[in-house]
């Protein structure tokens, strides 16, 4: 069954595959991995933001992928909010060790639930000229389904990156990571940098929903699939390191893919997360993460 | 005089105390008949399968409603007392011990499916209850429950029937294609259906040639599709939840699938939300269905409970036509209330033996059990997808958007062979 098409079909699909992983995983990897702010609700936005691509492009006809984009604002300001209650309840008091936990898992079911009151149960699908379609570069068939929220979410990742990097703000949020004292030393408010990271991380969930329902269909519990693999990815990059993440979203996409291809789909989660225990065995700080 | 008069007083009094006995009777009498036949159950209504039990559970509530204008059970309401099991199969055992225990309900029915019927069979078996249950696939199997009757119509061997007619199919076409293959989801009901499409295969001459299971987590479906595109398999039997089988339509269609069949038991292509997205990219495919708009599955009172059912769908987020499960959910409940009534009793084992020798009428035709509690004759319908309009949901009400190939007694046209044109 080994052919040098399947081959390259396969690790193609993974890379595009990884890509969307990348999207759903880049606000965690700012929230858990720089903030250390443990938001197991961040896949019940992503969530949020497939319903909101949904309603739109049932109302309006709109685009997924602009509909995220034009809903990352709104997101970045739940996200503020959010930050602030997270503040104020747990962080100030020094109880987001555990509080601050089932702050989160509380937030995922209020999500889901009225998600569930306004919408329903029922599966949520969106409609793209694109979806169904694919384009063929020689024996590579790649899906449009995939390819879009790949290129998305490589310019999303190319964007985040560069922000923190080369913005004061970015850096900023870097430093608050490292050494939150220095930081206010230097006269900066380490609250408002976090809260601004925390909404930025946020808004990302807008634009990874419409991501995901235009890969599939989507219902209010479906985030509870992508908390495990999300936390990995970010785990196995290195806390923090966006580029190490999204080489581990590659590399999961890639390694679940030649896996499902190759082996059997039903091991795919196995070998995906021995990766991660392998790697966290031979290099406790990820891929990319500092020692 | 004194005489007279006291016995008058004693005559109006002994008239009071009698007067008051009687209607002190008639109120506890009134009391007793007021009082509702509680029927407990659990029920996805969040997770998963929540699309799928909430439409069962407005369907069960038109039952519900429908009784009580007919003066109930035995002339008594009927009243509800359930829990959302949240599509998790390990609420289930604390759901039906809360409802027989505490809440102390008069007769029980199943959640939906097979994941969220097993986990009560134990509990219901210790109690010795009649269990009417909704769309489980081949759960008795394991518990040989003689109380369990089932409302899918899935047959006498219910594994084996299941996809008997998908594989019959493919062995009528001529020439007959040889190969197959077999995917599944990673959940019992998958399982247990790709085990009968094993046999099924082998026993009509057909060569597996691929037959693995997958994470019903998984995102892409393309690279499995390829995977099976590879091995020139011509059949290809697939068993699957509805996300997952949107993926696998999407990616057939993206991979451009060259198989001569393909379906199964994708379950999700029934509901139609899913129908409408998926729009021409289902065209041909050969799938499992319990009722269709065709001429010969018109049975008495269908219409009308489907109008209802429509109605009260409106704005609750649930499958707008409700073909698939809504009419088989108000069916268990119109057997457990004619059971009751014929019997006139909420006895267990009366209750059990007159469901075992009785044909039912219901909105899903006549319904007659056999031994181990599933249908005494299989009616897992094969139906084809045929000339499907993008973003039209209104073609799926109506008569020829899915045509029944199987069983012949209920079939409304021929196959279109191969898959792939």
């Amino acid at each position: 069954m080994l052919s040098v098409d399947l081959f390259a079909n396969a690790i193609v699909a993974g890379l595009l595959l990884g890509g969307f992983y990348a999207a759903v995983s880049i606000g965690l990897a700012i929230t858990f991995g720089q903030l250390d702010i443990v938001n197991i609700a961040h896949p019940a936005f992503v969530v949020a933001g497939s319903y909101a691509a949904y309603i739109l492009n049932s109302e309006f006809g709109l685009d997924p992928v602009l509909i995220g984009l034009l809903m990352a604002p709104l997101f970045f300001f739940v996200g503020i909010a959010i930050y602030r209650v997270y503040y104020a309840a747990f962080e100030r008091t020094g109880q987001e060790s555990l509080s601050g936990l089932a702050f989160f898992f509380g937030l995922m079911f209020i999500i889901e639930v009225l998600l569930i009151m306004a919408y329903g149960v029922d599966y949520r699908l969106v409609s793209a000229p694109y979806i169904g379609q694919s384009i063929d570069i020689g024996f590579v068939g790649l899906p449009y389904r995939m390819l879009v929220p790949f290129g998305v979410a490589a310019a999303l990742t190319a964007g985040i990156y560069l922000y923190l990097s080369r913005t004061f703000m970015g850096r900023a949020i870097l430093a608050v990571a490292q050494d939150r004292l220095a930081l206010q030393l230097m006269g900066a408010d380490p609250v408002k940098i976090k809260q601004f990271a925390f909404g930025l991380a946020i808004a990302t969930t807008a634009i990874a929903g419409s991501l995901l329902i235009i890969i599939g269909p989507v219902e209010p519990s479906l985030g509870r699939q992508y908390i495990g693999r999300a936390f990995a990815i970010v785990v196995l990059g290195g806390m923090g390191s966006i580029p190490g993440m999204a080489i581990a979203a590659l590399l999961i996409g890639v390694v679940e893919t030649m896996v499902a291809t190759f082996m059997g789909p039903s091991w795919s989660p196995a070998v995906s997360f021995g990766v991660l225990l392998l790697t966290l065995a031979l290099r406790p700080s990820g891929l990319f993460g500092r020692k | 005089m004194i005489k007279r008069r006291s016995f008058m007083r004693a005559t109006l009094a002994s008239g009071v105390i009698a007067l008051a006995a009687a209607s002190g009777a008639l109120v506890s009498f009134a009391a007793q008949a007021a009082e509702p036949i509680k029927i407990g159950f659990s029920m996805a209504l969040t997770g998963g399968l929540a699309g799928a039990g909430k439409a069962a559970l407005i369907a069960m509530e038109i039952w519900r409603d429908d009784i009580n204008k007919k003066a109930g059970l035995l002339g008594r309401p009927v009243q509800f007392v359930y829990y959302d099991d949240a599509t998790n199969p390990a609420t289930v055992p604390g759901i039906y011990t809360k409802l027989l225990d505490v809440d102390k309900v008069d007769l029980v029915v199943s959640s939906y499916g097979t994941n969220e019927i097993a986990p009560a069979m134990p509990i219901i078996m210790r109690k010795k209850l009649v269990f009417p249950s909704l769309f489980g696939l081949a759960v008795n199997d394991q518990f040989n429950y003689n109380r369990y009757f089932q409302i899918m119509p899935a047959g006498p061997v219910p594994k084996i029937d299941w996809s008997r007619g998908f594989f019959q199919l493919a062995a009528e076409q001529n020439p007959k294609p040889k190969t197959v293959a077999i995917i599944a989801a990673d959940a019992e009901f998958a399982l247990n259906a790709a085990a009968g499409a094993r046999a099924n295969a082998k026993k009509m001459g057909f060569k597996i040639i691929y037959d693995k299971t997958f994470p019903p987590s998984t995102t892409d479906y393309t690279p499995i599709v390829r995977a099976i595109q590879a091995t020139g398999a011509e059949v290809i039997y697939v068993a699957s939840y509805p996300p997952q089988s949107v993926g696998i339509v999407k990616a057939a269609h993206e991979v451009g699938l060259k198989a001569k069949m393909l379906g199964g038991c994708l379950v999700g292509l029934q509901f139609a939300a899913i129908q409408q997205n998926l729009g021409p990219l289902l065209d041909n495919i050969v799938n499992y269905d319990f009722w269709v708009p065709a001429p010969t599955l018109n049975f008495p009172g269908i219409e009308e409970f489907l109008k209802k059912y429509q109605e009260a769908a409106k704005g609750k987020g649930v499958d707008p036509l409700g073909h698939y499960l809504p009419p088989y959910a108000y069916a268990y409940l119109e057997v457990l209330g004619q059971a009751v009534e014929a019997t006139k009793s909420l006895d267990q084992s009366k209750l059990a033996a007159y469901m075992h020798k009785t044909t039912f009428k219901t909105v899903v035709g006549d319904v007659k059990f056999g031994k181990n509690g599933e249908w005494a004759t299989t009616r897992v319908l094969q139906v084809q997808f045929r000339n499907i309009k993008p973003d039209n949901l209104e073609q799926f009400a109506q008569v020829g958007s899915r045509v029944v190939l199987y069983p012949k007694q209920w079939k409304s046209g021929d196959i279109v062979y191969p898959y792939a044109k």
